[in-house]
């Protein structure tokens, strides 16, 4: 268990935790990219599945873009924009917004499809506009599974962020390379514990967000009771559907 | 709710318990294992590091041991030298193409180097007992300094210790082995007093990445192989080392007591036809016209009437 040991004494060595190596510093490098990866790609990944789940159009188109895009390998990717626009930052945010894009696609479009019709028709003809559909039914019915997918696309984000020390003095990715090249699996190890660190804290974050954000009696994409303070039982969204082949067949 | 925590807690503890099993398999797994329990047989082990150029090396070796009658099993693209080196030492590679200078000072810090024949001298007497070199070729890859041949006119740069003409922030980009390693940046600022602005990691072993960043302007000097293709095709100019900051690297087999007189002999004759201008045809081979290393080993082979 000797590697073991090396990542203890790596992570708690205080000369591993100043300067512009150091912990800290990387940490915040890791972070700050991560989180501007995802703002990239939630900026193009949400108008677009918002706009797919709300007309129900080009649905095919984007499911087979993003399974396309899922399966492009980030480093190659990433090899492949760097050849093109050189080293530096630019490279890894491309490489790595290409991958944040599906899941939050699928998060916003799915959240959208997964709302009753019935709801939307109701919502429709009591004289709300489109927009109103979006804005006041939709996108609060639909927010647990975009979040969903903004958290599995911060996951693989935050991983794979480590891809950006390739060609850049950037991340907690530089523990990797660096371990790796020089054998200092301590350092690779204490490395890689701090990605998955960072990646659980966020992971955490979203929880919390998911609890804070979505209306209460929306859970999972399935309204139970969108009205505040109700604490009698309502029939939740799947029983509504029960109830209404129910009603077809005994027809 | 409480289902998705439950389930939540039980992943983290399913991922918990996979990284220690993972971490206590890194601990005593040995991922060489595997090859050297076949050390019984008459099988050659033939290793390469994980650089084309090294590889079409191995190549090259392994084709002639097996036209020669001999078994051999590839262990190719083990990773840089601190990798490989522990196995190499152990026995559990037979053949392995390396450089004489670059594993002296991996075998002896305190080594003085110097010309070329002087080098591989020192790396005998530095091998553990049960390893040994066979004859080394003219061919040669060593690690080099290089810049633009723009930068290298705008500031008169001939050799290294001209980099203190340089009036402008250098950044030095490479490997990130290449920061700590004993001709890295900190030589530079230590030996020449040349004022090194930073370091940049580009991983890819001098390879394409490096040059463009080169060629870009991003870095002003990187670590590039002598016998890299890139250096005559991107205009570039490796400088000078009269003072001998990097050992000479003349290529060589290093291999282990498995290796009879016989099996010696054919690697010896494939050294003596290895010339400096062969291997920078060989890389350009694979670099350019992106040929398999086996391709390129058998065209070479077959034309220097070795196979």
């Amino acid at each position: 268990m000797s590697f073991l040991t090396e990542t203890l004494a790596w992570l708690v060595d205080p000369a591993n935790w100043v300067g512009a190596g150091g912990i800290p510093t990387r940490l915040a490098q890791h972070l700050l990219f991560t989180l501007v990866t995802l703002l990239v790609a939630a900026l193009i990944a949400v108008p677009t599945g918002f706009l797919i789940g709300h007309t129900g159009r080009g649905r095919g188109l984007a499911v087979a873009l993003s399974g396309a895009f899922r399966a492009i390998p980030t480093l190659g990717l990433l090899t492949l924009v760097a050849l093109w626009v050189g080293i530096g930052l630019n490279a890894p945010y491309v490489a790595l917004t290409v991958l944040a894009i599906p899941p939050i696609l699928a998060g916003a479009y799915t959240g959208f499809e997964a709302i009753d019709r019935k709801i939307i028709d109701a919502a429709r003809a009591v004289g709300m506009s489109e927009a109103q559909i979006v804005l006041k039914v939709e996108l609060p019915l639909g927010l647990p599974l975009l979040i969903g997918g903004l958290r599995s696309a911060t996951l693989q984000v935050v991983a794979t962020a480590t891809l950006a020390a390739y060609i850049a003095n950037f991340g907690l990715g530089r523990y990797l390379f660096e371990g790796l090249r020089i054998r200092d699996y301590g350092e690779m190890l204490g490395g890689s514990i701090l990605v998955i660190l960072l990646a659980i804290v966020l992971e955490g974050v979203f929880a919390l967000v998911q609890k804070l954000v979505v209306p209460r009696g929306v859970t999972a994409g399935l309204p139970i009771d969108i009205r505040d303070g109700s604490s009698r039982s309502r029939p939740v969204m799947e029983s509504t559907i029960e109830e209404g082949n129910s009603h077809v067949h005994s027809e | 709710m409480f289902t998705a925590n439950r389930g939540r807690l039980t992943l983290i503890g399913v991922v918990a318990v996979g990284a220690v099993v993972a971490l206590a398999g890194c601990a005593s797994g040995d991922p060489l294992a595997e090859p050297s329990s076949s050390a019984g047989g008459s099988t050659i082990v033939v290793g390469s590091q994980a650089y084309y150029s090294n590889e079409i090396i191995a190549e090259i070796y392994s084709q002639a041991l097996e036209a020669g009658g001999f078994t051999v099993d590839r262990q190719f693209q083990i990773g840089q030298r601190e990798v490989y080196l522990p196995d190499i030492e152990a026995g559990k590679i037979d053949v392995f193409p390396e450089y004489t200078g670059s594993l002296l000072q991996a075998l002896d810090k305190a080594a003085v180097g110097g010309t070329s024949d002087a080098t591989y001298a020192e790396l005998q007497t530095a091998l553990p007992d049960d390893l040994r070199v066979l004859d080394q070729a003219d061919a040669s890859d060593q690690n080099s300094w290089t810049v633009t041949a723009d930068f290298a006119s705008k500031y008169d740069l001939t050799d290294i210790a001209s980099l203190t003409n340089v009036t402008e922030p250098i950044t030095v980009g490479g490997n990130s082995e290449l920061e700590t390693r004993p001709y890295g940046p900190t030589a530079l600022k230590d030996k020449y007093g040349i004022s090194i602005a930073g370091f940049v990691p580009v991983e890819d072993s001098g390879g394409p990445l490096t040059v463009k960043a080169l060629v870009d302007g991003d870095i002003q000097l990187a670590n590039i192989y002598t016998a890299d293709p890139n250096i005559k095709t991107n205009n570039l100019v490796a400088l000078s080392d009269p003072d001998g900051l990097f050992f000479p690297d003349n290529v060589v087999p290093v291999v282990s007591q498995k290796i009879d007189d016989s099996a010696a002999a054919i690697l010896n004759k494939v050294s003596a036809a290895l010339t400096a201008d062969t291997l920078v045809d060989l890389n350009a081979q694979s670099k350019n016209d992106q040929l398999s290393a086996d391709k390129i080993a058998t065209a070479w082979l077959t034309k220097a009437k070795l196979i």
